[in-house]
């Protein structure tokens, strides 16, 4: 019985240091096709691509000289010296060097699932370096702590990039006798406004590029106008103003779609060019398509003296929706 | 070999004991597939795009402060502007050569996410994102998303009016953010939009610093990773798992990537020179009440755009509290859920299959039709939402209705992916069954071949074994049209 599992195991090892050797061996015939070209025509046009790529180049450089150079031939000739050499290099690559095919064998990492063999040595290195440590996990938590409290110190910092939140995202210079004015800073007339118009008109004295600053100022016909109850007196004229950022995503709404036949055509409507958010004038901002979800704010106006004067605050929060942009109107 | 070669490779060796190393990178392997290519594109627009862009960091000035433009393009004269703007637009007009640089940068960025792009379905749809290359597969989908932040920072640093457009629907997407959306726009933009004057200057330092130094921190390990287990390659006659059979680094390999790189540096100069791109003095300067109709941005962001516009108008809001405003869900969950899957497919893949070896040899996309076919549907969906992005150029350019273009791209958003899905899933199948070339052996070329003739030129990927219908046994060469599978 002993005798046969040993000759057995015999066996066996003989089939395993063959399988090996053979394996081995056929690591070593890799395979290997390669042929000269040796092709002196192709050297030529190489040689003879180069050197007009030299020439192209150059003329780049005489064209760059002149005072009034020009877009479309500089770009053309350091276009033409790449391509030239691009040209040379890729027939170099194909009909002047040797061709080669060649077979490489790729390094082989271990299979995690199937064998341990080639990380033990990083492992035991590793643990090694803790030998004789006896307080591993107060150490490690330690460290860990440190990491916590180092970590929120880097992160702190990050706070001084901006101010506050507070009430940045609401401030509005909108109140009661601001008046309106065009971009040269002129006041906005009221008989200046044709039916159908519409105006960009600014805060007086307020900085152009604040979010809440700017107003499209638009006027219908009195009749037309279908506003709530509360806001039956803030289009004096037919003349409304509205915030002119859209409450989307803050373009500035710089479409006014005033319909010449009121029966067949949609009402008319300010719209926003990026992403097509469309708000009806008439009932005082309402969406009526487009992603928007708030309605655009609402300025009620009053004329003193003929020009147009605000006769209170906005009727919400201009600019692109967050947290609090709902709470207290 | 002359004399001063050896004396250099000399010198190296007893400085460094560099030359096994040198001498094994020249007899590095690639295999010969037109496909790997789109990645050396990437990796060359990315020199370009630092080449140009270190020469129009030497003329642009990114400052908020105002200026009156006196510079040589008559229509703007006397406009007050932003000096930003104004450097950009005496880099275009009055340095020599700067118009030039300046358009091939631009034609280079997009040409950069073009070639990541194609590189990404390359990889995915030959199942190239599996062990041992998972990793480097997540490393690229980083550089991708890097990549598409630094296009957008660098055309958002002009001032002009698309670029404040722009800006404009990047500040909503970050006030959209829930809970904290409004603290993080005002702290990236140091106030209410459009922000105090250091917020270009950081712009600036992010795009010519902090984001190329990390995509190609990003790059370089990339070619490592590749480099390591060298290129894989696909099935073939003497290609196995364990080897890889192609050409040498050295000399040919080396000459063509070359002859590649001057290719590009020679196709974007050539855009550059001829075919404008963001004339910015068309628009004039931003002003956060100044808009304009038919705006795009650049195509790689053109799905997010299409995104914002699809959504329909909800937010959620809980008593008076915007918990998530709209512009969240195209401009953040949306991207999200692209990059998330694209971030987690290996892994459910690998769970699905139960496959967890490595994976040297690629599948064809036919091999794996399920994957394929999600892949197509994902891709299907962000295309279709791609071009409702550019409904507002159809609306302007052909007179098609906006209302009408945007319930149908909603429809197809929702329709041609689960079509594409089937489609896609049918015809891999059909096409691994029969074992044919799509192009060479296509239905629309009638060619009568003796039975025989119409084996499989390759078999089914081996060690892929879905789960339930189709199980290929492995080394199952099928002999087609002969049997059917039931």
């Amino acid at each position: 019985m002993r005798r046969r599992l040993a000759a057995a195991l015999a066996w066996l090892w003989r089939y395993a240091v063959a399988a090996l050797v053979l394996r081995a061996s056929r690591r070593r015939t890799g395979y290997r096709e390669r042929e000269l070209p040796a092709s002196p025509r192709a050297e030529t046009l190489t040689a003879a691509l180069l050197f007009a790529a030299c020439l192209a180049g150059l003329a780049f450089v005489a064209i760059y000289a002149f005072d009034d150079a020009n877009t479309q031939l500089l770009g053309l000739s350091i276009a033409v010296a790449l391509g030239l050499i691009a040209a040379a290099l890729i027939l170099a690559a194909a009909a002047v060097v040797p061709q080669e095919t060649l077979e490489e064998e790729r390094p082989r990492f271990a299979d995690p699932e199937q064998e341990e063999a080639p990380v033990e040595d990083s492992a035991f290195a590793l643990r090694e370096g803790i030998d004789g440590v006896t307080r591993r996990r107060l150490l490690g938590a330690a460290g860990a702590a440190a990491g916590v409290g180092l970590g929120a110190a880097a992160l702190v910092p990050l706070a001084s990039l901006g101010p506050a939140v507070g009430n940045r995202l609401a401030a509005s210079p909108w109140k009661d006798g601001v008046r309106l004015v065009e971009e040269n800073g002129m006041p906005v007339k009221a008989d200046d406004l044709a039916v159908g118009s519409f105006l960009t008109a600014f805060a007086e004295g307020a900085d152009k590029e604040g979010l809440a600053t700017s107003l499209a100022v638009v006027r219908v016909r009195p009749e037309e106008l279908e506003l709530p109850e509360e806001r039956a007196d803030w289009a004096p004229e037919g003349i409304l103003a509205f915030s002119k950022i859209c409450t989307h995503a803050q373009c500035a709404v710089s479409l006014f779609r005033y319909p010449l036949f009121a029966e067949r055509s949609p009402g008319p409507a300010l719209v926003c060019p990026c992403h097509y958010s469309t708000f009806n004038v008439l009932d005082g901002g309402e969406r009526i398509f487009g992603p928007a979800v708030r309605p655009l704010p609402q300025l009620p106006l009053r004329i003193e003296d003929g020009a147009l004067v605000a006769a209170g605050p906005l009727s919400g929060a201009v600019g692109a929706s967050w947290g609090r942009v709902r709470e207290e109107g | 070999m002359p004399m001063t070669t050896r004396r250099v490779l000399r010198t190296v060796e007893s400085r460094t004991g560099g030359s096994g190393a040198l001498t094994k990178a020249l007899r590095y392997v690639f295999p010969d597939h037109w496909t790997f290519l789109f990645g050396e594109v990437a990796m060359y627009s990315f020199l370009i795009l630092v080449a140009t862009g270190t020469y129009l960091a030497l003329f642009f000035e990114p400052s908020t402060a105002h200026v009156v433009y006196h510079g040589t393009y008559a229509p703007l004269r006397g406009t007050e502007m932003t000096k930003a703007y104004a450097s950009a637009l005496n880099l275009s007009f009055e340095v020599q050569a700067g118009l030039l640089i300046r358009q091939v940068h631009h034609w280079a960025a997009d040409v950069f996410l073009a070639a990541i792009t194609v590189h990404l379905l390359r990889i995915f749809f030959t199942g190239a994102f599996r062990r041992p290359r998972d990793i480097n597969y997540y490393v690229g989908l980083t550089m991708l998303v890097l990549a598409v932040v630094e296009g957008y920072v660098g055309y958002s640093l002009l001032d002009d009016l698309l670029s404040g457009m722009g800006l404009a629907i990047g500040n909503a997407v970050a006030l959209s953010v829930p809970l904290v959306g409004g603290q993080f726009g005002v702290l990236l933009w140091g106030g209410r939009f459009p922000g105090t004057p250091d917020f270009l200057s950081r712009l600036f330092f992010v795009h010519v610093f902090v984001l190329p130094i990390l995509i190609a921190t990003l790059m370089a390990i990339h070619l490592a990773l590749v480099a390591r287990p060298h290129h894989s390659q696909f099935r073939g006659r003497r290609q196995k798992e364990g080897n890889v059979i192609g050409t040498p680094m050295w000399p040919a390999y080396a000459l063509r990537s070359l002859g590649l790189f001057f290719a590009t540096a020679a196709v974007l100069f050539l855009l550059g020179g001829l075919v404008q791109i963001n004339p910015i003095w068309q628009w004039g300067p931003y002003e956060p009440w100044l808009g304009t109709n038919g705006a795009q941005p650049d195509w790689y962001l053109g799905w997010l755009i299409g995104a914002l516009r699809l959504m329909p108008h909800f937010d959620i809001v809980i008593g008076d509290y915007t918990l998530i405003p709209n512009p969240f869900w195209g401009g953040v969950l949306f991207p999200g859920a692209v990059f998330g899957f694209l971030y987690l497919w290996p892994t459910i893949e690998r769970r699905w299959s139960g496959d967890r070896r490595p994976h040297n040899l690629l599948d064809r996309p036919r091999d794996n039709p399920t994957r394929t076919a999600i892949g197509a549907a994902v891709f299907t969906l962000v295309v279709t939402v791609f071009f409702a992005g550019a409904a507002d150029r159809a609306f302007v350019q052909f007179g098609v209705s906006y209302e009408f273009q945007l319930w149908m791209y909603r429809a197809l958003a929702m329709l041609l992916p689960v079509v594409v899905f089937f489609a896609t899933r049918a015809t891999c199948r059909h096409l691994r069954d029969r074992g044919g070339h799509p192009a060479r052996d296509s239905g629309a070329r009638l060619v009568e071949r003796p039975r025989e003739a119409s084996r499989p030129l390759s078999r089914p990927a081996r060690g892929y074994e879905p789960r339930g219908t189709e199980t290929a046994p492995e080394g199952d060469a099928r002999p087609t049209g002969t049997t059917k599978e039931e």
